[in-house]
């Protein structure tokens, strides 16, 4: 039994928001700079160019990527063996996000009530808080600040069976075309297939984290992947939808086995702006 | 890198206009869709709950604290400020939210707007009636937008935080002309020339 204290999780948790919301990850970048070199179109090309130069000038002077620092998105891998003291584990979450989000000088972007009143919480909790529990006595924590422009582009479907990969191209695919231009291209499209309705769109969620441009290990996934990238490149949507050769940097796909009756296929957009950090305590 | 461009003498550079806020009729008809501006002088900022807020005080015939006639909008919601700075990251949220309420505000006297992603065939069909025009500015680039705000004062509604109203002074705050007053549209002409069907 390894025990972890509650103080050490918010501790990280808030550093983790602040470094993911200022430093873009590495594998981001340089699809970025791969995009910047593919793209036929000039505008096109010159806007990844200040994308590039946006990430480079959030670096130096420590100011967020973008504006929107997103929903708090965190998933915590909980060995089995670990034990957490010290208090809650979800105020744990929240405090450290409370943190983050205030001495980091990220927006706070939650509302209560978002059918109505839609009043700022003020800290940006509650958290969206995803745990597994899994083998050993670690507890690994990633984040994910999710903006809300790409995530407003989800979509779930519960295609017939029949449809088969065919089906899922063209859903995916057809998605982007009718709203790719709002989710801020290059996209990083996360899918996923199979589950249940909520479970599909946790494995596309969590396909987000994935490093970019990095294959399912799958042969036939990998091939969905390259076939839905494909297609969607041909659309000309183009980065920030000027038009152009490059609408997407990554396709990432994950698949859970389904009822007889299903075949759900859950899309969940991520902006070029992907940020997401991890630390293992 | 369009302010870049703009000072290097780049090739690009002949394309760029330079534009002043308030934006004047004569540079309204001179802007065509596809066309890189840099923005200089005031602007307005406001979006989702400063827009409910417009909207339902026009309708209850209260003044605005503000006026509307000539005024350019930017849709954003910026960060806050680090000690020293005038803002944080400050890039444009997605225009079609607020598609609701736009008729009213070009009513008002709009004339320019700034956001990101398209707009629907109503507002472009009340766009072209008011002769106002759409820009959009580079959707995430938040913190090299923030470098042409020099000073932002608050105007109204203070209680929505991030969301309420703005004025601020820029220069050389870049753009591309979306939708022009002659019906063109970026995102359709870009996307058609680049699809392959």
């Amino acid at each position: 039994m390894r025990r972890i204290q509650c103080r050490t999780i918010t501790e990280t948790v808030a550093s983790l928001f602040q470094d993911a919301c200022i430093h873009l990850p590495p594998d981001v970048v340089a699809s970025l700079k791969r995009a910047e070199r593919m793209e036929k179109s000039s505008l096109g090309k010159q806007t990844i160019e200040t994308i590039l130069e946006n990430i480079a000038l959030a670096g130096e002077e420590r100011l967020p990527v973008c504006q929107d620092t997103g929903t708090a998105v965190i998933f915590l891998e909980i060995g089995q063996d670990v034990h957490i003291t010290g208090g809650d584990l979800t105020a744990a979450v929240n405090e450290g996000v409370r943190r983050g989000y205030d001495g980091g000088y990220l927006r706070k972007s939650m509302v209560h009530r978002p059918f109505s009143a839609r009043v700022n919480t003020g800290d940006n909790t509650p958290a969206v808080i995803h745990t597994e529990i899994v083998p050993g006595a670690n507890l690994r924590i990633c984040v994910l600040p999710k903006g809300g422009g790409a995530e407003n582009c989800s979509r779930l479907s519960m295609l017939p069976p029949s449809r088969g990969s065919e089906g899922i191209i063209e859903y995916v695919v057809n998605l982007v075309d009718e709203c790719g231009c709002n989710a801020c291209p290059p996209l990083i499209i996360g899918v996923g297939i199979g589950g249940t309705a909520e479970q599909t769109m946790l494995l596309a969620k969590k396909s987000l984290l994935r490093k970019t441009r990095t294959h399912n290990a799958d042969p036939e996934i990998k091939g969905l992947e390259k076939k839905i990238l494909d297609g969607v490149n041909k659309l000309g949507i183009g980065p920030m939808g000027y038009g152009g050769s490059v609408t997407a940097l990554a396709v990432h796909i994950e698949v859970f086995p389904a009822h007889i009756a299903s075949l759900p296929v859950a899309v969940n957009l991520q902006c070029w702006c992907s940020r997401h950090r991890e630390a293992t305590l | 890198m369009l302010v870049l461009a703009a000072q290097g003498g780049d090739a690009l550079s002949t394309k760029i206009k330079r534009i002043a806020l308030p934006i004047s009729d004569r540079d309204i008809k001179s802007l065509k869709c596809g066309d890189s501006v840099l923005l200089s002088g005031s602007m307005l900022t406001a979006r989702d709950a400063s827009h409910k807020k417009i909207v339902e005080a026009l309708a209850g015939r209260t003044d605005l604290p503000f006026n509307l006639d000539g005024q350019t909008i930017y849709y954003t919601g910026a960060t806050p400020a680090r000690p020293g700075h005038t803002i944080g990251s400050a890039g444009p949220t997605t225009s079609s939210r607020m598609d609701k309420y736009t008729p009213m505000l070009l009513e008002q006297g709009l004339k320019c707007m700034i956001g990101k992603g398209r707009r629907s065939a109503k507002i472009r069909q009340k766009m072209l009636k008011h002769r106002a025009v759409y820009l959009a500015a580079v959707g995430g680039a938040g913190a090299l937008l923030s470098r042409t705000i020099k000073r932002i004062n608050l105007l109204a509604y203070p209680e929505l935080g991030a969301e309420a109203v703005y004025r601020f002074e820029v220069e050389d705050f870049p753009a591309v002309v979306i939708n022009d007053i002659y019906g063109g549209d970026l995102y359709e002409m870009g996307q058609s020339a680049y699809r392959k069907d």
